[in-house]
């Protein structure tokens, strides 16, 4: 009895040793951290399955905040970085992180907030304006407080309208470090203000009394782009399989998967991998 | 599952050999595996995900953004789950048998194949909570495996996932056929130990 216990714990590891092998070399992926937009939007729904299609390369995503994603190239563990806050993105290409930055595809931010406005900037068109006026009226503020793209541009924003907001921060500012989507939940929940890129928000289930109080403005633009990581800086990268996942984002083909992504019928992502500005 | 199984084939053995062994240190070791019991996943998915990245220690195998390195954070939290219980289990046995089993002549160390036999429908409990542990775990898989749909994407990191998406009752919906799932599988387990104990006549 003792042997054959001894046996079949031998054989339970061995089958154990079988799954910790790392998965066979057959399988071509590679491995993108990009943010929680692309994802909770699901738009890597249908652009990863026509990418692998065509190249029978599959595609992991990791999807992360802007600067948390970087972070995870920086560390080697992705092979191609898709995010959206290009201060960040043209820091990691100083360092040598990567050697081309492509732009692919832009929207906008949209400034959501509760039916009932308590800070009454419905319909305003400056959103500089509009953070002001939040921060004045101390109206419940949800901020996404993870050093992601939307992260960053609500920054951005704040410093924009003047609001310094180390000094006035209280109460009504409430940083979750969470992602998009849990941000829009807890807003929700919260009855407060927060910022979101337009695609998250479209796709977005539990809107409950949430809606668009601010949008338009030139300031809420959010730009996309992708670049590889730098092989000479990560000898692990892929560099083959990466950069031919980010030609085919930038080439007529991709970028017209990018446009046809639509949820009723709003397109959520607009291509513009043409654009040597953007 | 497979996470289970090693920690079982690891864990049982340590804790029968620490409720019979004794050694300088054994307390402070048995405080230290039950303050483990209590190790924060996420502590626990953070120091893997050090130690499996590209610029970590073990960056070598690749391991990171896998199904395997979520084991890893599986074993690592289910092990002290099962050394405390069966640790109790078989010191409870020990005491109860003691003098029949020296009387036969075994040691201690001869004792504990014996003993985990004899305890094997209450270490099925022990299995249980441990396989309660990783299943119903997110923080340190969602670390380590990096949620990457139909690859490393479980139940709880999509309940995590459709959440962030808004969509509650998919959601809810998912972590109610997780429940049935676990469900299911401890009272299957219950039935068969009380099947077992009948058959090997003790109640």
């Amino acid at each position: 009895m003792l042997r054959r216990a001894f046996l079949t714990a031998a054989a339970s590891v061995l089958v154990a040793a079988g799954l910790l092998l790392p998965a066979h070399a057959e399988d071509r992926f590679i491995t993108v951290a990009s943010t929680t937009s692309t994802q909770d939007s699901g738009l890597f729904n249908v652009l990863l399955p026509a990418f692998t299609a065509k190249t029978g390369i599959t595609v992991k995503v990791i999807a992360q905040g802007t600067g948390q994603a970087l972070d995870t190239a920086r560390r080697g563990d992705a092979d191609v970085v898709f995010v959206h806050a290009k201060a960040q993105e043209l820091k990691f290409l100083a360092d040598g992180f990567a050697t081309k930055r492509f732009p692919v595809m832009y929207n906008d931010f949209v400034v959501v907030g509760p039916k009932s406005d308590p800070a009454g900037i419905s319909g305003t068109k400056d959103v500089a304006a509009a953070f002001k006026t939040i921060a004045d009226k101390k109206a419940p503020f949800v901020s996404r407080g993870d050093k992601s793209g939307t992260n960053t541009a609500e920054l951005s924003l704040w410093k924009t309208a003047g609001v310094d907001l180390q000094a006035v921060r209280g109460e009504w500012y409430r940083e979750i470090g969470q992602g998009m989507g849990a941000t829009l939940n807890t807003a929700n929940a919260m009855a407060a203000y927060t910022l979101s890129d337009r695609a998250t928000w479209i796709a977005f289930a539990n809107k409950g009394d949430l809606g668009i109080v601010v949008e338009g403005d030139k300031k809420l633009f959010n730009q996309y782009g992708v670049m590889l990581v730098n092989p000479e800086k990560v000898p692990t990268v892929k560099a083959a399989d990466g950069q031919a996942f980010i030609d085919w984002l930038v080439s007529p083909e991709g970028q017209a998967v990018i446009a046809s992504y639509k949820i009723g019928d709003q397109q959520l992502f607009f291509p513009n991998a043409g654009d040597p500005n953007a | 599952m497979t996470a289970v199984t090693c920690a079982g084939i690891v864990g049982l053995p340590i804790g029968a050999a620490l409720a019979l062994a004794r050694f300088p240190g054994r307390t402070a070791i048995i405080v230290i595996v039950n303050t483990l019991m209590g190790f924060p996943p996420v502590v626990a998915g953070l120091a893997i995900f050090l130690l499996l990245s590209r610029s970590g220690p073990l960056g070598g195998f690749g391991l990171l953004f896998t199904p395997q390195a979520m084991m890893i954070a599986q074993f690592v939290l289910v092990l002290p789950i099962i050394v405390a219980l069966s640790r109790q289990t078989i010191e409870d046995l020990w005491t109860e048998y003691r003098d029949h089993l020296t009387s036969l002549g075994a040691n201690r160390l001869r004792s504990i194949p014996t003993l985990l036999w004899d305890g094997r429908f209450s270490l099925v409990t022990t299995m249980l909570a441990g396989l309660g542990r990783a299943s119903a775990e997110v923080g340190a898989i969602l670390i380590v495996g990096g949620n990457i749909a139909g690859f490393t994407r479980t139940m709880t990191t999509s309940i995590a996932l459709e959440t962030s998406k808004g969509d509650l009752a998919l959601a809810m919906a998912l972590g109610i056929v997780l429940m049935s799932l676990t469900l299911a599988i401890n009272g299957l387990a219950y039935g068969i130990s009380r099947v077992g104990a009948r058959f090997t006549g003790r109640a």
